[in-house]
């Protein structure tokens, strides 16, 4: 055994309680390795110390789950025996520091959860958040971001399809990436990530290892500093043409049936791959670290067992199955090289060249973490909200606040993104990025699935309950649009630093929201990520739950897209307006914050709207449909005129404020525009879901004329809102 | 009828083209791995769209020393019909099957949306179920499309008529590249490479009320089917 370890728990990220706790489970010090060990699977971000107990009621059952979280990633059954896995993984604090190879390796690691369920990822998305977009370092990051996901994404051949993208001072010194992987799988192709039978050999397959990326897992679970871009080291750097391979060779080596367990070397490479396939087979693992493919001299046993070197799998065939493995990845030019064998103890066992260098019960490091239910307290910022005042709000130009809307980065067109990126390759792409939920084929089926991925960061804020709910309420709003039905989803839990009380709450209540609307809307959660510690020395970010969600057409003759289709077409609204502006983007551009009181949520109501939507879908009355969230109900009308550059003419009496029926951000709300005679038909719909409802106007000219309070030519607002991030980077 | 689709590592769009020619068009197709040496009695050879050997080099610069290509540059120079599609399209470049080189875009960044392009020559047998001067529309996806050749190499690819496909106007060129141009075939025009996908646009339900990319491949089959004679 090396030298003990004295005092070095810190620099492990550990505490000293949890020293002690090792100490006490190991009935010895642990070495200077074991301690590493410890550190990056006892760190938040492989172990889930501080979310676990909350994460635990997330509904995680329902009749299409074939495999919920727990596993690389989450699957779901699409019907004749084919299947979908889906994931969302954050990689904020790399692209923090390194935005092109933070975001670059984010796609790469994620992919790598899918494929190695069995699956072929088949589209990818992105949800982002970034500062405000006139701040320089902000355009680098985004610009960075931007750049890693196209040149990653695109070089590997999958298409990017969607996703979403919010600006936002809070997260001017911390953004958000994360992203979520599809794949598409036969049932009888799924894998799992685990070993078992003693004496099965264990091989470490793909590229060789090095020292990048090393305590990268601990390296997520840490504020950002100043400092850290000394941290630079710790980010991975991306081969996709590598990964390319790895996915081709895994996929076929998992046809090959020589396999009993695959995993991913993500977070905490070597460590947590290995801990986590013995520890789900009640096996034990030795592995001889002298025989693992090396592309830097003299590597310690501690960094080979730590280093996050990308685009490696481990994985455990058959007994006598070896050379099929090999001769699968030499087709691809890529290592795949025994380097130990399962065995019935138990114990994670690692040797250096036959010295043993640590022995930990595997169990003890995948299952053992603390599990720490922290203090919370309601943060005392939401005492203090109230109703914005509206004398302060009024606006004197209705047309040149929604060109303004229309023009802020936030609810602008991402064309400037997303033309960055193959939305196209893999020829499976009905509906790309821009809509309410991407569209994609099952080829030689006449199905199709649909995807998106939501959440307003500054609802979750001001009240973090509502503001999960209603992100869930978005998701399957988008999905059901689209002419989907909602199936489940992923979640991706972005919060500031847990051992703040306040930071907890929002994270305990956002979750708690999140329950409650996945129980009404019956979408099981089936996998996901929590990423702490997103704070800049500004401050946290907002709560920002993203949800990934994934839904079923079962004809492709069903998909709806949001853009108005023909002149004479009449417009409803499914849904009903609200006095209210809490929280809105008008907000933001009237008195430069987001305030006030969230928007109302039924659930009752949504799920009744959302029932409307997709029955009057099914009848095939349907000629659009467009969720109204950011920049209210004027927005919403404005999106759907913009792709075949029709007007309409929209006359509505209600009895609440201009301000709030134009920009107003109320929930359960959908636009749709239907033939004139199909109008019956369409009423009787919606009546016998008791929903309420009203006809809005007609799409008609060129012209966008609501009430008396706006016209304007869609051409000038369309060229505003296209070009407006081009324009201010 | 029987059709080639060369896999390189790093390919990406392999299948794609793979899936258009047998299932739309009923090629009896095979997928080749690179580091075979011999073809089999092909009609039709297709490089296809990626990012061969992950294009570190410069797009295509390695996948011109794979070892299948030797015998890609003898059928295609043998007369048979080769359509490089994209990265296919770098690949010939490189090998000198078709002259000119390819610079990155002229905006530096990789792009991915519809065109609208010209038919410039449709008396190839890679074209000519377009009619002459339409203008049809295609998707471009690809960071390295930006096509030059000096002075004396376009008087010589215009005096020949081998421009086979621009992009209609300049607002339309997404890469910067010489005279919009889009697409090239070699003297003989049997061997046909171009940055636009028509295999993303050969079925409806990806592109709907516009498949212009099908046409490319039906005017391939007629002409195959018409005895492999080349019109024009």
């Amino acid at each position: 055994m090396s030298k003990l370890a004295e005092n070095g728990w810190e620099k492990e990220g550990l505490t000293k309680e949890e020293y002690d706790k090792i100490v006490d489970l190991l009935k010895r010090k642990p070495t200077d390795t074991e301690l590493g060990i410890f550190g990056v699977m006892w760190s938040e971000h492989c172990s889930y110390k501080n979310s676990k107990l909350v994460l635990k009621d997330l509904p995680t059952e329902g009749e299409c789950v074939l495999q919920g979280p727990g596993e690389n990633a989450g699957i779901v059954d699409i019907g004749d025996n084919q299947a979908i896995s889906f994931k969302i993984e954050s990689h904020n604090h790399p692209s923090a520091v390194e935005p092109f190879q933070g975001a670059a390796t984010g796609i790469g690691g994620i992919i790598r959860d899918i494929f190695t369920m069995g699956a072929r990822p088949i589209a990818n998305l992105n949800s982002l958040r970034f500062g405000n977009l006139n701040n320089k370092r902000v355009q680098y990051l985004f610009k960075g971001v931007v750049a890693g996901i196209s040149s990653y994404g695109n070089s590997i051949g999958i298409p990017t399809v969607g996703g979403e993208i919010y600006f936002d001072d809070v997260y001017e010194g911390n953004p958000l990436v994360n992203v979520m992987s599809v794949g598409l799988l036969d049932h009888a192709d799924i894998a799992t990530a685990t070993a078992r039978g003693a004496g099965n050999p264990v091989m470490v397959v793909g590229a060789a290892t090095g020292r990048d990326g090393i305590k990268g897992a601990s390296f997520a679970s840490d504020e950002l500093t100043e400092e850290s871009d000394e941290d630079r080291p710790a980010v991975q750097v991306g081969d996709p043409f590598l990964e390319k391979l790895l996915l081709e060779a895994s996929l076929e080596l998992i046809k090959s049936g020589a396999l009993i367990g695959i995993q991913d070397m993500g977070a905490a490479g070597l460590t947590s791959s290995s801990a986590e396939m013995a520890s789900r087979g009640d096996s034990g693992i030795e592995i001889d670290i002298a025989k693992v493919p090396v592309r830097e001299e003299d590597m310690t046993s501690y960094e080979i067992m730590l280093s996050e070197s990308q685009e490696r799998m481990l994985v455990v065939p058959k007994k006598g199955k070896e050379n099929v493995v090999k001769d699968i990845f030499e087709k691809w030019g890529l290592h795949a090289e025994v380097i130990g064998k399962v065995t019935d103890d138990g114990m994670l066992r690692i040797l250096n060249d036959g010295n043993k260098v640590a022995e930990i019960s595997a169990s003890l490091l995948a299952d053992e973490a603390p599990e720490y239910t922290r203090e919370t307290k309601k943060p005392e910022y939401l005492r203090t909200i109230k109703a914005v005042n509206r004398e302060k709000i009024k606006s004197d130009n209705f047309s040149e606040d929604l060109l303004k809307l229309l023009s802020s980065p936030t609810i602008a067109s991402k064309k400037w993104v997303y033309e960055q990126y193959d939305h196209m390759v893999m020829t499976n792409t009905v509906v790309g990025p821009g809509s309410d939920a991407a569209i994609l084929r099952i080829e030689g089926k006449n199905k199709a699935i649909a995807l998106t991925t939501d959440c307003n960061g500054k609802y979750c804020y001001l009240n973090p309950y509502r503001g999960g709910a209603i992100a869930v309420c978005e998701a399957a709003r988008n999905i059901v649009c689209s002419g989907g039905r909602p199936l489940a989803i992923t979640d991706g839990l972005n919060f500031g630093n847990p051992m703040d009380p306040e930071i907890y709450w929002q994270f305990k209540n956002s979750v708690q929201g999140i329950i409650e609307a996945c129980q009404k809307l019956k979408t099981p959660v089936i996998g996901g990520n929590v990423s702490f510690y997103n704070e800049s020395p500004k401050g946290a970010i907002d709560p920002t739950p993203i949800i990934g969600m994934v839904g079923l057409l079962d004809s492709i003759s069903e998909q709806v897209t949001m853009d108005f289709k023909k002149e004479g077409d009449l417009i409803y609204l499914v849904g009903k307006n609200i006095d209210e502006l809490g929280a809105s983007q008008y907000l933001k551009l009237k008195i430069d914050k987001v305030d006030g009181i969230v928007p109302q949520l039924d659930l009752d109501l949504e799920k009744r709207v959302q029932k409307t939507v997709r029955s009057a879908v099914k009848e095939d009355v349907i000629k659009s449909a467009h969720d109204c969230s950011e920049g209210g109900l004027a927005v919403t009308l404005a999106e759907s005129c913009f792709e075949n550059g029709l007007g309409i003419n929209v006359d509505i009496d209600e009895p609440i404020s201009d301000e709030a029926l134009l920009f107003g951000e109320s929930q359960s709300r959908i636009v749709v525009s239907i033939a004139p005679d199909d109008l019956h038909k369409f009423e009787e719909i919606t009546v016998s879901n008791s929903v309420p409802y009203m006809k809005i106007g007609t799409v008609q000219g060129g012209e966008y004329k609501f009430n008396e309070l706006i016209n304007l030519d869609v051409g000038e607002m369309k060229s505003k809102w296209e070009t407006a991030i081009e324009v201010s980077l | 009828m029987k059709a080639g689709v060369v896999t390189f590592p790093g390919s990406n769009c392999d299948h794609d083209v793979y899936d258009v020619l047998s299932k739309i068009f009923s090629f009896d197709t095979d997928l080749i791995w690179h580091q075979k040496r011999h073809l089999n009695n092909y009609d039709l050879l297709v490089l296809p769209g990626g990012f061969s050997y992950g294009d570190y080099l410069r797009s295509g610069a390695i996948a011109r020393f794979a070892r299948i290509m030797d015998s890609v540059i003898d059928f295609a120079l043998a007369g048979g019909l080769v359509l490089g599609i994209c990265n296919g399209f770098q690949i010939l470049l490189e090998s000198n099957l078709l002259p000119g080189a390819m610079k990155v875009n002229d905006n530096l960044k990789f792009v991915c949306k519809n065109v609208s392009l010209e038919v410039n020559n449709n008396k190839t047998t890679f074209t000519n179920h377009y009619r002459e001067k339409e203008i049809i529309e295609m998707p471009v996806a690809h960071g390295e499309g930006n096509y030059y050749i000096d002075k004396k190499g376009l008087n010589s690819l215009i005096d020949n008529n081998q421009i086979v496909l621009r992009y209609a106007n300049q607002s339309e060129n997404p890469n910067g590249s010489v005279e919009n141009i889009a697409g090239i075939s070699n003297k003989k025009g049997n061997i046909l490479g171009l940055m636009p996908h028509p295999e993303r646009c050969s079925e409806d339900i990806i592109s709907p009320g516009r498949r212009d990319g099908y046409r490319l491949f039906s005017s391939i089959v007629a002409n195959l089917k018409a005895g492999g004679e080349q019109i024009g």
